[in-house]
């Protein structure tokens, strides 16, 4: 996706000797990060687990970080809400009334870590530390009965946690509906 | 590109020139403070003959009219906000009715201290500022952006607005995101970007490297102006003719990667399950689909007579190519007329003279797009996906005109 300009910058460079670095932008905007300066920002995880930082915890710690500051939207066992039920409803996906939970629903236990890291709680995200988001992680994880209570989560254990809907998500095949026969697949 | 460039400095001097003229008119003519409160409140009647008083003096920025009082419908949670398709015309969505939705509320950013951070698989990371993004060769492009959301299943709806009002259209401004990704250099097997936003969600989206290397937009413009603070402000990716959510806000961060990230917005929402408790993901294109936007619900005919039907039109895959109507519940189905331009992934604006003869009927529109996809009917959709979806919600919409002209959602 060169354009014209930079292309014929190159060939007037080439022309009078000149060497472009290879390295070189071809609009020359913006800067390189400083050392440090992404690992501040990289905060995604992905399934892999690769960007996890240090840490560690158990459900025995996150039982407590889980009562001061989720319980209050999630309920006492993340069963009663108000705001999205977080544990239970597995066996529930193909009835008529699906309960989607971490449980039952989220593939991977690298989002649960992920999205409490960046968005949660709600009223204070980024006030927990590594420590407490891999402790509270723990503790839903536990209640859902997919770890047990004393099993310590880090960025080694984590992305091999199993979870049960992990191969519940297919690719879509729309349009998938047809009408007259007229649909082109 | 350079002659593009070259128009838009050419636009932005003149643009400054006119400006200026209109400040020292102002200055000389308007000795208030503030210059709004110059505009009569609306308890006050207008004049009587508006041709026997002076109006008022121009003002900084435009209001419309104290008459004019038609608004967005915010969600009880405050996080989202409906446009009120009904009372629209043309094509183009206002940028102050254009539909909202956020997942921690709208952040308050300064443009001076915003960064966009370019990393991951490239051969040269980039920090850029909001000014020198905007350096960038940019183009302007007429698209509509749709929630998935729009109209989930089951939420019913009295009005285009209550039951569709999460679409919008506008013209969008912005540097092509695969102009920043070559600067930085994509490196070998990276397969998927990271977009990541700057409010307190940290809303994250994966997206598909094919699709970031084809017509997807790092936007700061939105109708000719910067975005507004609910669209983004200053920067937002747009993802043409893909669903809302992933037209990441507040971008601060785009990561090269080499697989999606599974974030909390593409696993546990934005998915729909299968009767087979499976569930799909990564349905990105927002399928065809239209609306009478008149008559529609809530509104009330005052009598027999001559109406022009009208309504809207759009496609995640490309251009409209045809709009049927239909006055009898279904039966008939007759072409509308589309107004140009009929632009591909933009609203397309239809339109279909009709003599109401008092009886109870149904009024529908079914839309056909460049590919030859039909609007479907819910029934359709419901065979080919079951009971338990929601998300990209594209079914034919029934208004019920009764005898005395009321106005019904025929389909909720």
């Amino acid at each position: 996706m060169r354009s014209p300009e930079s292309l014929s910058l190159a060939l007037v460079a080439a022309a009078l000797g000149l060497s472009l670095p290879a390295q070189s932008t071809t609009y020359g905007l913006g800067r390189a990060p400083k050392p440090g300066e992404i690992e501040m920002w990289d905060i995604a995880i992905s399934p892999d687990g690769k960007e996890l930082p240090r840490g560690s915890g158990t459900a025995i710690e996150g039982g407590k970080v889980y009562a001061a500051n989720c319980a209050a939207c999630h309920g006492k066992t993340g069963t009663e809400g108000p705001n999205d039920v977080l544990v239970g409803g597995q066996g529930s996906l193909n009835t008529k009334k699906p309960v989607k939970t971490i449980g039952s629903y989220w593939p991977y236990a690298t989002t649960v870590w992920d999205y409490i890291n960046r968005s949660m709680p709600y009223n204070k995200p980024g006030s927990l530390s590594a420590d407490e988001v891999y402790a509270v992680t723990a503790h839903l994880l536990f209640l859902n009965g997919i770890i047990r209570k004393d099993e310590l989560m880090n960025a080694k254990t984590l992305p091999q946690v199993k979870m049960p809907n992990r191969n519940g998500f297919i690719a879509d095949p729309r349009p998938d509906w047809n009408i007259g026969g007229s649909s082109r697949r | 590109m350079k002659t593009r460039s070259s128009n838009r400095r050419d636009f932005l001097k003149s643009g400054a020139g006119v400006g200026g003229a209109l400040l020292v008119g102002a200055d000389s003519g308007n000795a208030a403070p503030n210059p709004q409160s110059a505009q009569p409140d609306a308890a006050q009647p207008a004049p009587d003959d508006p041709t026997k008083v002076p109006g008022v003096p121009a003002r900084p920025y435009g209001e419309r009219s104290r008459f004019e009082r038609i608004l967005r419908t915010p969600s009880p949670q405050g996080t989202s906000s409906g446009t009120p398709l009904q009372d629209l015309t043309g094509i183009i969505t206002p940028s102050s009715l254009h539909f909202e939705r956020h997942h921690a509320g709208v952040p308050d950013i300064d443009p001076r201290r915003h960064r966009l951070l370019i990393h991951g698989m490239v051969d040269r990371p980039l920090i850029l500022t909001m000014d020198e993004l905007k350096r960038f060769p940019s183009v302007s492009r007429i698209y509509f952006m749709e929630c998935s959301g729009n109209g989930y299943r089951r939420k019913g709806g009295r009005t285009v607005q209550e039951a569709h009002g999460l679409v919008s259209c506008a013209e969008w401004t912005g540097v092509a995101l695969s102009l920043l990704l070559s600067e930085a250099g994509v490196q070998q097997g990276a397969g998927w970007i990271v977009a990541e936003g700057s409010d307190a969600a940290k809303m994250t989206r994966s997206i598909p490297l094919t699709k970031a290397m084809n017509d997807v937009l790092v936007a700061y413009g939105q109708n000719g102006e910067a975005l507004r603070p609910e669209q983004g402000y200053p920067v937002r990716l747009f993802v043409p003719g893909w669903e809302g959510n992933i037209c990441v806000k507040w971008l601060r961060r785009i990561k090269v990667v080499d697989q999606p990230y599974m974030t909390r917005e593409e696993t546990s929402k934005y998915t729909d399950l299968m009767p087979d408790g499976k569930a799909r993901q990564f349905t990105f294109e927002m399928d065809p689909k239209s609306l009478i936007t008149f008559p529609s619900g809530g509104q009330k005919l005052p009598g027999p007579g001559f109406y022009e039907i009208s309504g809207l039109a759009w496609s995640g895959r490309g251009a409209i190519r045809r709009v049927e109507v239909s006055v009898d519940g279904g039966r008939i189905w007759q072409d509308a007329r589309l107004q140009s331009p009929v632009l591909p992934i933009a609203f397309t604006r239809f339109r279909f003279g009709w003599k109401w003869d008092g009886a109870e009927v149904v009024l529908q529109s079914r839309c056909t797009d460049e590919h030859g996809d039909v609007q479907p009917v819910l029934e359709d959709l419901v065979r080919a996906r079951g009971e338990n979806w929601g998300y990209h919600f594209n079914p034919i919409q029934g208004w019920k005109v009764s005898a005395d002209g009321s106005v019904q959602n025929a389909l909720a």
